[in-house]
């Protein structure tokens, strides 16, 4: 177990390329134990290049990626897969098996890295699904008669299956009415209370960024720009970050109380 | 990695207290189920949870516990936990506040029902096909007739594009299969032949058969495989990605946009191809008279000369365009049908070659009475 103050990811001197286009240039990115950071960054900036790159499907074109404290470029198989299932991913549109029902998608890492007994495995899963929120009868519908809320909350409800360290959500509420989105801020932060995860969360949206972040980054110019609190993002000068944080729906978005730091 | 455990204890007010230690996670619930299930029911005494060693604690490990004691209380026992620390508490809460009832498996029926269920359904989705490729057939027909009324609206890049596709770039396997065919056949029918002495009516068969059947039979087996598959994948994707509604909120048409060019590619480029697969079938008959049967390529044009009419060439062509047109229409229709899923475009992609290939066969049948009746 890597100790409070190690951070659970560390990436250093990060570049990443496609052909000849650099999407990150000597990206330095920290992420402690039991916090949730969100990414934030422009369209195209490589948000969710970067969450691609860390958990490995993405290969970087120079530096270095350690997650619980293992370099992943040079950890054998075997190591690779225990990193593996200490995290969950959930993909934009929640990545769901289209032939499988929800719960079979939730109990598809347990069958295959655990030795579960089929009935400790529906207990599980079903957990799973009430934790997310899901309405009961979702268990046994398949992923195209769900709606884009509850595909994506099916996909967290997966991505918790194996009850990992650290899940990694790309966008969570892009695509959700406020109302779910408002929601799906709370269960992030109630599992996180709950579960002591660690979330790293590629995000846009400003009411999340508000709601549930503890530390923001920023990815631009090809690196983290700047990494911190709330505060510290509305009191930064580069005009991009401030065009960021004091935008008319930054605006809009930032709780009354938080008026006086900007 | 570190294990899990489960003491149990009798206490001396008789109370069984259970002892847990070490990680209660999700790697260690499998041997820690166990060990719980195997325990004899409590008769009606107290059962203590003691959590006062427990490292590390998930949700799968706090069900356990959960479980355990709303077992305990279900016949009527008392069950508490102990020893709590205030994130296994919250843990405990939230798998108690989760814990209902959900729904793992669609509703099963008995198995001869769903034997039954499944002959009606596929039969009523055979009728819906059939029905649907009758309805496909009829607009297909009124927007080319639309098209022939107005020819700019055809467009000429894409039926050039897929024509390049489904015809140019199939020459070479179109061309290599009926070459192997004809070998073939020259190789059978000589074998046949030499006992009564006639091998030069191996001309005559190979002529008769790859002309009338089997080159175009071949050819239009192979562009099912081929581009009829191709078409409905390429459909499907766009319906799943949702391009073909986009096209119809735009005004476009996708009969017009994807349909015709597609169609009209593959009924003017299968002819062709057939004359292609033709020439190369008999070629390969007469490379393998040669070899074989010394029959030098002399005499085996000209006995091909006598062994055919103009009309069994014709039979042969005339057949391609309702191949084509077969084949085409079933692998778009099958690609408009796709629905919004992964799997469906697959299942799509079968059905439209199989339902081509069967098309095709159905009407050269069609075709074989229809010129014995007329004569040719």
């Amino acid at each position: 177990m890597a100790e409070p103050q190690d951070p659970i990811i560390r990436v250093r001197g990060l570049r990443t390329q496609f052909g000849d286009q650099v999407v990150h240039q000597d990206l330095d990115l920290d992420v402690r134990g039991g916090e949730i950071l969100g990414i934030v960054g422009g369209s195209g900036t490589g948000k969710s290049v970067l969450l691609r790159t860390i958990i490995g499907l993405n290969r970087p074109a120079a530096g270095r990626i350690e997650v619980f404290g293992k370099d992943l470029a040079a950890v054998t198989p075997a190591e690779r897969l225990a990193v593996e299932q200490r995290w969950g991913v959930l993909f934009q549109d929640g990545a769901l098996f289209s032939s499988l029902t929800v719960a079979q998608n939730i109990e598809v890492p347990m069958k295959e890295h655990l030795d579960m007994p089929a009935r400790l495995r529906d207990e599980i899963a079903a957990l799973k699904i009430a934790m997310v929120g899901l309405p009961p009868e979702a268990g046994s519908k398949y992923p195209s008669e769900l709606s884009g809320g509850m595909r994506k909350r099916a996909g967290l409800a997966r991505s918790l299956a194996l009850d990992p360290d650290l899940i990694f959500l790309d966008e969570p509420t892009s695509g959700l009415d406020p109302i779910g989105a408002a929601n799906f801020d709370q269960l992030i932060r109630r599992l996180q209370i709950n579960l002591g995860l660690t979330v790293f969360m590629v995000t846009h949206d400003l009411d999340s960024l508000h709601a549930i972040c503890d530390r923001i980054a920023l990815l631009a110019e090809k690196h983290i720009l700047v990494i911190g609190r709330m505060a510290d993002m509305l009191r930064h000068e580069h005009p991009w970050v401030h065009e960021y944080f004091h935008g008319p729906r930054a605006r809009a978005a930032r709780p009354n109380n938080e008026e006086a730091g900007g | 990695m570190a294990d899990g455990w489960l003491k149990v204890a009798t206490e001396v007010d008789g109370a069984v207290r259970l002892q847990a230690g070490g990680h209660w996670d999700a790697r260690n619930v499998t041997r820690l189920d166990q060990h719980l299930r195997g325990l004899q029911p409590t008769n009606g005494a107290a059962v203590i949870l003691d959590l006062a060693q427990v490292e590390r604690l998930d949700t799968a490990g706090a069900w356990l516990l959960y479980r355990t004691r709303r077992q305990v209380r279900a016949r009527g026992g008392q069950a508490d936990y102990a020893g709590l620390t205030p994130a296994h508490e919250a843990m405990l809460d939230q798998v108690a506040a989760n814990d209902r009832p959900v729904e793992m498996e669609p509703p099963r029926q008995p198995a001869l029902l769903a034997v039954l269920g499944r002959v009606g359904d596929g039969t009523v989705d055979v009728m819906i096909e059939a029905r649907q490729q009758i309805g496909f057939l009829g607009l297909l027909l009124v927007t080319l007739a639309g098209t022939l009324r107005h020819p700019r609206r055809l467009r000429l890049v894409p039926l050039v594009y897929h024509m390049e596709k489904v015809g140019f770039n199939a020459l070479p396997i179109v061309g290599l299969i009926s070459f192997l065919i004809g070998v073939v056949l020259a190789y059978q029918g000589a074998a046949q032949l030499q006992r009564f002495g006639a091998e030069i009516f191996v001309v005559n068969l190979i002529a008769v058969s790859v002309l009338r059947e089997i080159a175009i039979l071949l050819t239009a087996i192979v562009v099912a495989g081929r581009s009829g598959s191709a078409f409905t994948a390429e459909i499907g994707s766009m319906v799943v990605n949702e391009e073909v509604d986009a096209m119809r909120t735009l005004g476009l048409d996708p009969m017009e946009v994807l349909v015709l060019p597609r169609v009209l590619a593959l009924v003017l480029t299968l002819p062709l191809l057939a004359f292609f697969a033709d020439m190369m079938g008999l070629f390969g008959g007469m490379l393998m008279c040669w070899g074989v049967l010394e029959i030098s390529p002399a005499l085996f044009l000209e006995r091909l000369q006598d062994a055919v009419s103009p009309w069994s060439f014709w039979v042969g062509i005339i057949k391609a365009p309702f191949f084509a047109f077969l084949i085409a229409m079933v692998g778009c229709l099958e690609g408009l049908r796709v629905t919004r899923s992964a799997e469906s475009v697959g299942q799509q992609t079968t059905r439209s070659v199989v339902t081509g290939i069967f098309l095709v066969i159905v009407v050269d049948a069609m075709f074989s009475i229809f010129f014995a009746a007329v004569g040719v």
